[in-house]
């Protein structure tokens, strides 16, 4: 079945693929946890 | 509560769920009531998502997990933005190219007709029995210290979610969640403002942080590996994805909002949306809870949050000696806060000999206050055997009442019953939808009319409804009340994993094949919950391990599908 077109950009500045969108949400991910890190060792 | 507080609690809940059934009149067609009008934009599937996850024990009872433990319990999320990444990108095309209406459907089309129905009845039965806890949980708090009645509280928030989830399907869901969840927001934004300003005078926010590292509170992640501990950075990250991946991937409560999307896009950035900020609103609300328990340390809290089953216990023999724990737990607590005001001035001006000594003087006062809380815990729990003695969900409403004006008094209640109604619609759109479409349509009727199936739908929805009150109005939960709703959700949820990962991946496998590993994987399962004490999160993992292993021997020792090769995934 034919993807409809819509589906296949992203509609986001700067982020013309899925697989960009992925990648800057792992990388959210990855500063929510060094800074979770940060936070731990900076008050224990 | 006053009546304005009142006005609020009424008004609001009112004016959405009313706003929510006049928009969706008319709708009659079953897709449209199904999956919504397909007009859903991503921060409506966000947004509803969310609110179909973060129920009021979210609200109610994180903040008391993070004034008991700490921040730690943010590790559970880890997981949710992989496995949110891997259900857009896997799970998402494959349920929009078959034009599904539930997650199960597609098992159908994989496998067969019984592996289907095991899913679904799985989902139903962990669903179904959440649910009552999604009903149970808020009411059993909050007319616990409002003083309302227990059966009266649930019959009449379950008969409101009930009515306008049967009169309009999943628009209605939808919509009453953006707004529920606006509701939320502000409430627990206001709660954190009131707070920050309630802190003692000179007492900044870089300060509260310091004094609630030096309790343990700010211990966000762990590294250890240690099976035994319930939170760490690795089975966050392991067998959170693996709870995240069944729950939005697999439960129909979820598939179901992010399949109303306009398009793949649509629903796409609507799982991006909740992938981004999961972990930081659960921060947020763990964070409100250490801020109150750096609040409390200035202001003297009840012994026993739940002061409801307190003063009852303490009308009876047990009086005396919980009185005396009391008189001994305000002593400590006293001698805590001078210390802690010694030790604060001390850490201004900068004499480290005067901030050790008076460390030593609040640690010792500290552990005196815990240990007349924990005898006052123990002495509750002799004086009525089975009851719960938890009173970590009873801390922020306690906070709340006791410390916010009016009117936004009337706010947090209102979030509180906004968040159990959009998680209680979502679950109950889910069960009427899963029980006519693999249930009754795949089995009982298969050639109706659209208009009996929405009929069909709209009697099961009202069902489950009831089911939920019915098993709301029986329950007794001795578990903190978020982590009830985790621990059942692992138990199943790993297994329901497995069959859709045998689905998607080991293309090699047939029907037969995984229904036997399934049931036998979740009898596992159980065993192991019966007999070891590992951190529930790991049996998202066991089930759905065990459930792929199985498969993959049973189908060896069975030899190749009928037919040959199974069905392709996408088929």
């Amino acid at each position: 079945m034919k993807v409809p077109p819509d589906d296949k950009t992203t509609g986001l500045p700067g982020l013309r693929s899925w697989g960009a969108v992925y990648w800057l949400v792992m990388a959210v991910f990855v500063a929510w946890v060094v800074l979770l890190t940060v936070l731990t060792r900076m008050y224990a | 509560m006053n009546a304005l507080d009142y006005a609020i609690l009424f008004g609001s809940l009112l004016a959405i769920a009313a706003y929510a059934v006049w928009s969706t009149r008319g709708r009659r067609d079953f897709n449209t009531y199904m999956k919504g009008a397909a007009e859903t934009r991503w921060l409506t599937i966000g947004l509803s998502v969310m609110a179909t996850q973060a129920s009021a024990i979210t609200f109610l009872s994180t903040p008391g997990q993070g004034y008991e433990s700490g921040l730690g319990f943010v590790q559970n999320y880890f997981g949710a933005p992989l496995a949110l990444i891997v259900v857009a990108a896997v799970f998402l095309p494959i349920y929009r190219r078959l034009k599904v209406y539930t997650a199960y459907e597609y098992l159908g089309h994989r496998f067969d007709s019984k592996t289907r129905l095991l899913g679904a009845c799985l989902f139903l039965l962990q669903r179904g029995l959440g649910a009552g806890i999604t009903i149970y949980a808020p009411a059993i708090v909050l007319s616990t210290v409002m003083g309302w009645r227990l059966d009266t509280t649930i019959v009449c928030s379950g008969l409101l979610v009930v009515i306008y989830t049967v009169l309009g399907g999943c628009d209605a869901v939808s919509l009453t969640q953006k707004y529920q969840i606006g509701v939320i927001f502000a409430g627990m934004v206001a709660a954190f403002a009131v707070l920050l300003a309630k802190l003692p005078h000179g007492l900044g926010f870089t300060d509260a942080l310091s004094l609630a590292g030096g309790f343990h509170k700010l211990e966000a992640v762990d590294f250890s590996t240690s099976f035994d501990r319930r939170y760490t950075v690795w089975s966050g990250l392991l067998g959170g994805m693996f709870l995240a991946l069944s729950y939005f991937g697999t439960d129909q409560s979820q598939v179901q909002r992010y399949l109303s999307g306009a398009s793949m896009r649509e629903s796409r950035l609507g799982l991006m949306f909740n992938a981004v900020f999961k972990i930081p609103m659960q921060f947020f609300i763990l964070l409100l809870g250490v801020l109150i328990f750096v609040f409390y340390q200035f202001e003297r809290p009840p012994v026993y949050f739940n002061r409801t089953a307190w003063e009852t216990a303490a009308a009876h023999e047990a009086g005396g000696r919980l009185r005396a724990l009391e008189a001994d737990f305000g002593a400590a607590h006293a001698r805590e806060r001078a210390g802690l005001e010694t030790w604060l001035a001390a850490r201004r001006s900068g004499d480290a000999v005067a901030e050790a000594a008076a460390r030593a003087t609040v640690d010792e006062a500290h552990t005196q206050v815990e240990a007349a809380r924990e005898a006052t815990k123990s002495d509750l729990r002799a004086a009525k055997p089975g009851a719960a003695a938890n009173d970590s969900d009873y801390v922020f409403i306690t906070f709340i009442l006791d410390h916010l004006p009016h009117g936004l008094i009337g706010l947090l209640v209102t979030a509180f019953f906004a968040a159990a109604l959009s998680s209680k619609a979502g679950e109950l759109n889910a069960l009427g939808s899963t029980t006519t479409v693999d249930v009754y349509r795949h089995l009982v009727r298969r050639d109706a009319t659209d208009a009996h199936y929405v009929v069909a739908s709209k009697c099961f929805t009202a069902f489950w409804g009831l089911v939920a009150i019915g098993f709301a109005l029986f329950a007794n939960l001795a578990e903190n009340l978020i982590q009830a709703v985790n621990i059942l959700g692992s138990i199943f949820y790993g297994v329901v994993l497995g069959l859709f990962l045998v689905a998607f991946f080991l293309r090699r496998v047939g029907g037969t094949a995984v229904f036997w590993a399934a049931l036998g994987a979740q009898a596992l399962v159980f065993a192991l919950y019966s007999t070891l004490s590992i951190s529930y999160l790991w049996y998202n993992v066991i089930g759905c391990a065990a459930c792929m292993a199985l498969s993959l021997v049973l189908q060896a020792l069975i030899g190749s599908p009928r037919g040959g090769a199974a069905r392709p995934a996408a088929a």
